[in-house]
């Protein structure tokens, strides 16, 4: 049986980001689609954007320091290699959508107002071709991005309601702490006696 | 019991289990609508939306594809100075460039046409758009015009216009039925066209003065906040244009060029402020003419130059680029012509460019090269 649960920490920064990400993906299409609205959605949206980067880079380093627990010993390779090719997918997502935004953004010579006065640098020369070209990019990350999401979270409620493995509930726990043993798995035994 | 685990354990798919078909219906029940909200949002679901992709479709629609071009204010050419601003403004705004300091411009002068093409003498309204980067790393785009008003106040009327306004392909002339029907349905159309009209048109870009139209509002660095429109306003003296223009079709770019070879050319950035009462969401409202103006600085223009790649050609002169000091109003058109302007500059960054009309040659010497 799965017992174990990620850390508190990680498991607030993966609700916290699931929550900018979400947002994040339906302001960008939104805003796309916006006059009225246009200007407001692109202001939450640039520095939104930046957040997220920021927070992608500290949520890659704790996860270096603190490992994600193992997946179940009976889970199959197939779906091994589904988990942690998605998760890998996602967090390059993480860093490329908002990294492409930037650089598009730079290559139009687009002032990039975080907040006030508070301006980012550019990180690539101005060339009208060069931000066509990522421009489109970022559109299409951001649909895969939306895809990936859409295919985790249809994979999290097959662990949570048909392989009622404990991997939706390390994630999804309340509880403080990580590494203690999770309480006798009430989900599984329910599911033995629905089954029979 | 365990009849799963003996046949596969818990991660077999097949054959299918109860437990698995409610699973797939709670995934569909979160997935559907979540697509469904995406798709709608984005504007996939109400094919008669207005987005600014179809605003620029409808400039496509009636001026035809240039590519590599602008979609309005197509024909067009760079310009360079600074501003020096006169310290009058500092206490209405905490924008660096009102400081008395001296900020490089660049800029560029078009007529109001999506036509790159278009004869000067067909066209009758003249625009300054520019570019302020203060040293503090902040930047400030205005894209203003030398009409008193503008004819509509808001995106919604800004395209049925534009529709309306197209010729017929069978005349050539715009359809008087959907004119009519366009007035009818706008008198703020009908009574800011009627000021437009009675405006006196310059001879050339160096005599006119442009209008900000729409209203943004000042900051100051206590946070008060004052609705403005803005103006920069000509020092050289107006010259009505004449009704012959001769065979040059580039006069009123020659005529720059010409002028600016000579020595520089300034304007003054007049600030008008709003009183109660006063729309800042209708740019088709005149303020009225007692309001206070503040002259917050001067403007030279001192270089002229083609488009080209990294120039003016490629500098998107959103409305909405602005320094902290300044905000946008609650004018509708501000974020519409923000949105637009985004389309219009996306798709033609990656288009292949042509040269303008107004071509390196003709900026070099505008006497040999008169028009085409």
């Amino acid at each position: 049986m799965h017992t174990q649960r990620f850390p508190a920490f990680s498991r607030l920064l993966h609700w916290l980001m699931a929550v900018m990400i979400v947002a994040m993906l339906f302001i960008g299409i939104g805003m796309m689609a916006s006059l009225t609205d246009y200007h407001w959605l692109v202001s939450i949206h640039r520095p939104l954007g930046i957040a997220i980067l920021i927070l992608a880079a500290v949520r890659l380093t704790n996860r270096m320091l603190n490992p994600a627990p193992a997946l179940p010993s009976d889970m199959p390779a197939l779906l091994r290699v589904a988990a942690h090719g998605s998760h890998v997918l996602l967090y390059a997502l993480m860093f490329a959508v908002p990294l492409v935004g930037w650089g598009m953004l730079s290559a139009e010579r687009y002032p990039i107002v975080l907040y006030g006065a508070l301006n980012l640098p550019p990180i690539l020369p101005q060339s009208d071709m060069l931000f066509a070209w990522l421009r489109t990019t970022h559109t299409v990350l951001a649909v895969l991005f939306f895809v990936t999401v859409l295919a985790h979270v249809a994979a999290a409620m097959m662990h949570a309601l048909v392989f009622r493995d404990g991997v939706f509930e390390s994630m999804a726990s309340v509880r403080i702490g990580a590494d203690t043993p999770a309480p006798p798995h009430a989900a599984a035994a329910a599911r033995s006696t629905a089954d029979l | 019991m365990e009849t799963d685990r003996s046949s596969g354990g818990r991660y077999r798919l097949w054959p299918i289990r109860r437990n698995m078909l409610v699973g797939l219906c709670a995934i569909g029940a979160v997935v559907i609508p979540v697509v469904g909200a995406f798709a709608y949002v984005g504007g996939f679901l109400i094919p008669d939306r207005l987005t600014q992709a179809r605003i620029i479709d409808g400039f496509e629609t009636v001026n035809g594809v240039h590519p590599g071009f602008r979609r309005n204010h197509a024909k067009g050419v760079c310009i360079a100075g600074h501003f020096t601003g006169s310290g009058n403004g500092v206490a209405l705004s905490k924008a660096a460039v009102f400081a008395p300091v001296t900020t490089p411009v660049t800029g560029r002068f078009a007529v109001a046409v999506g036509k790159p093409f278009v004869p000067d003498n067909e066209t009758q309204v003249r625009s300054m758009a520019l570019s302020f980067r203060t040293a503090n790393g902040e930047e400030w785009r205005t894209g203003i015009n030398d009409i008193p008003v503008f004819p509509v106040r808001d995106a919604k009327s800004f395209y049925d216009q534009l529709l309306a306004s197209a010729p017929d392909p069978a005349t050539g002339k715009p359809d008087p039925a959907k004119l009519q029907a366009f007035f009818a349905a706008h008198p703020e159309t009908v009574a800011a066209l009627k000021l437009l009209k009675a405006r006196p048109v310059s001879s050339g870009f160096t005599n006119a003065s442009y209008n900000s139209l729409n209203a943004f509002r000042l900051i100051s660095a206590t946070g008060a906040s004052t609705p403005v429109r803005w103006s920069m306003v000509a020092n050289e003296p107006f010259v009505p244009a004449s009704p012959a223009t001769g065979a040059d079709t580039n006069y009123l770019f020659d005529d720059l060029i010409a002028r600016v070879s000579k020595g520089p050319v300034q304007w003054h950035l007049m600030v008008t402020v709003g009183e109660a009462g006063d729309a800042t969401a209708d740019a088709t409202v005149p303020w009225p003419d007692a309001r206070k103006r503040i002259d917050m600085g001067t403007l030279t223009i001192d270089h002229v130059e083609a488009e080209g790649p990294g120039n003016c050609r490629d500098v998107n002169f959103d409305p909405l680029v602005l320094p902290s000091g300044i905000k946008p109003s609650d004018d509708p058109l501000l974020s519409a012509r923000s949105a637009a302007y985004s389309t219009s500059f996306t798709r033609r960054a990656g288009e292949a460019k042509t040269p303008s009309q107004v071509t390196p040659a003709e900026v070099q010497n505008p006497a040999t090269a008169k028009g085409s």
